[in-house]
């Protein structure tokens, strides 16, 4: 308990440092820049995949459970649709982003810790925090809802192929994709999304700051920095869903 | 110069630094030795605040630098170089964008004075026509010499150095060591050099500073050095035969 409370403080007296203006705009921005295409761009590919093969399996699951002719087949593309925007593509796309790309913020900024990188960015009078963790957050922020709008969109093309052997017509499935649409729903995904993208980047940045040692150090940090955004994003995912829909 | 007055660190229980209090001398080289665990690094990292300090005074021209404000401890620290003993280059960025970056980061000049000031450097620790390569493309003098030429970019007051020539033969580690006596004395900085290596004390120590387990032990200069009765000391610089014989 007395090691969460610390781990707590030092959290939120990193973010404290965190959240302090860049000294230069124009470096702010490279740094951005170049998060924008880490983060997001090289993303992209990992999460047209997963979301592809995630609606396909989502729609073939749903038809074999919908066999009753009792059922309308639309409800393949609408089971398939609600399920892809409340859980499958925030929940469990930002879990694996944590991996990639959680994993991929503490080990470098870890590295640079070991390397006495971030020591020499101190000494020459330079907010280390706000240069190196900042850009992440906010790129984070930006780009993690456009990659699950992109996921949603993947997920439902899958969902359509994947229901290509299970019997039901093209029309069908896109009428269950449109039909009873709640716009609430991207909203609370969205929402939802923006919560992940901070845990992800400040929890997984904490670990890499906090490094001390060298490459087994670094190597653990990174495991951490996946584990305990994965734990706290089920957590907030839990608490958001009764907060927002209960 | 810069004065520390009655340093102690510890770390939980581990007293690392006792009491320690010194005068480093501007134009000076002023060195650090001790054996490996003696507080020389703990030492030169709690002068800038890497480490902090449980008690003292670490005095810049007069500043104390604990007792400033985050912001004026990160302008004092923009008039401090530093020489890491990895170097600690930004291994993402080219040896002309790290040397370019304190100049990016805290001047407004116009990206061809940059470049000059960034060749100017390069020429000055002799590095000429590496601008484009990665840090894990330079041998371990090089990359000493490109931290040197980026700790000196932005003209500062107060040049540290950790260790400059750890990991280095001797021949590079000569040049190294003279480098940065040569840089002291055209800039009139006040220099620190941590090191454990005698052929640094012989080459370039001017003022030595000796720390045993954590106290300053001894203080002098290097022909001092030879004669003193200090046994802690005598035993450090005349551990090997060739000092021993030295010495005879």
């Amino acid at each position: 308990m007395k090691k969460l409370l610390q781990h707590l403080g030092k959290y939120f007296i990193l973010l404290n440092k965190v959240f302090s203006m860049p000294e230069k705009r124009s470096v702010f921005i490279n740094q951005l820049s170049q998060e924008f295409k880490k983060i997001g761009i090289d993303s992209i590919g990992i999460v047209t995949i997963i979301s592809f093969f995630i609606g396909a399996v989502v729609s073939i699951q749903t038809a074999y459970n919908f066999e009753s002719p009792l059922y309308p087949k639309y409800l393949i593309g609408f089971a398939t649709r609600e399920s892809l925007i409340l859980e499958f593509c925030p929940t469990m796309l930002c879990l694996i982003l944590a991996g990639k790309v959680g994993s991929n913020m503490a080990s470098q900024i870890g590295s640079m810790r070991v390397s006495e990188q971030i020591d020499a960015l101190e000494i020459m009078g330079v907010n280390s925090a706000t240069f190196l963790i900042l850009p992440k957050i906010v790129a984070s922020l930006l780009f993690f809802p456009c990659l699950i709008i992109l996921s949603i969109a993947i997920g439902l093309v899958g969902g359509w192929v994947g229901c290509q052997n299970t019997g039901i017509t093209t029309a069908s499935y896109l009428y269950g994709i449109k039909i009873d649409f709640n716009p609430f729903y991207v909203t609370y995904c969205l929402i939802k999304t923006t919560f992940f993208a901070f845990i992800i980047s400040s929890v997984s940045s904490y670990f890499g700051y906090y490094t001390n040692g060298g490459a087994l150090e670094v190597g653990t940090a990174s495991t951490r920095a996946v584990v305990y955004s994965s734990i706290i994003i089920l957590l907030f995912n839990f608490l958001l869903t009764d907060l927002l829909l209960a | 110069m810069i004065e520390i007055k009655e340093i102690s660190k510890s770390f939980s229980e581990n007293l690392v630094l006792d009491n320690v209090s010194h005068l480093f001398e501007r134009g000076k080289t002023n060195l650090i030795i001790g054996e490996s665990g003696s507080g020389k690094t703990t030492l030169l990292r709690s002068l800038i605040g890497l480490n902090e300090i449980d008690s003292g005074q670490v005095l810049f021209d007069s500043r104390d630098f604990h007792n400033l404000n985050i912001k004026e401890k990160r302008k004092l620290r923009q008039e401090i170089g530093m020489l890491f003993q990895k170097g600690a280059l930004y291994d993402y960025m080219t040896v002309e964008e790290n040397i370019l970056f304190p100049l990016t980061m805290f001047t407004e000049q116009e990206n061809e004075e940059k470049i000059y000031r960034v060749n100017e450097c390069l020429k000055r620790v002799n590095l000429i026509n590496s601008n484009k390569l990665f840090p894990s493309e330079l041998s371990g003098g090089m990359t000493k010499r490109v931290s040197i030429a980026r700790a000196i970019v932005m003209n500062p007051k107060y040049l540290l150095c950790d260790e400059p020539n750890s990991g280095l033969d001797p021949k590079t580690a000569i040049i190294i060591d003279n480098l940065i006596q040569e840089i002291t004395i055209e800039s009139n900085i006040t220099t620190i050099v941590n090191t454990h290596d005698m052929n640094s004390v012989m080459e370039i120590g001017e003022r030595i500073a000796y720390l045993f387990k954590g106290k300053l032990s001894w203080q002098g200069t290097k022909e001092e050095l030879m004669n003193t009765e200090n046994k802690e000391l005598n035993d450090f610089v005349f551990a090997s035969k060739l000092f021993k014989r030295l010495k005879k």
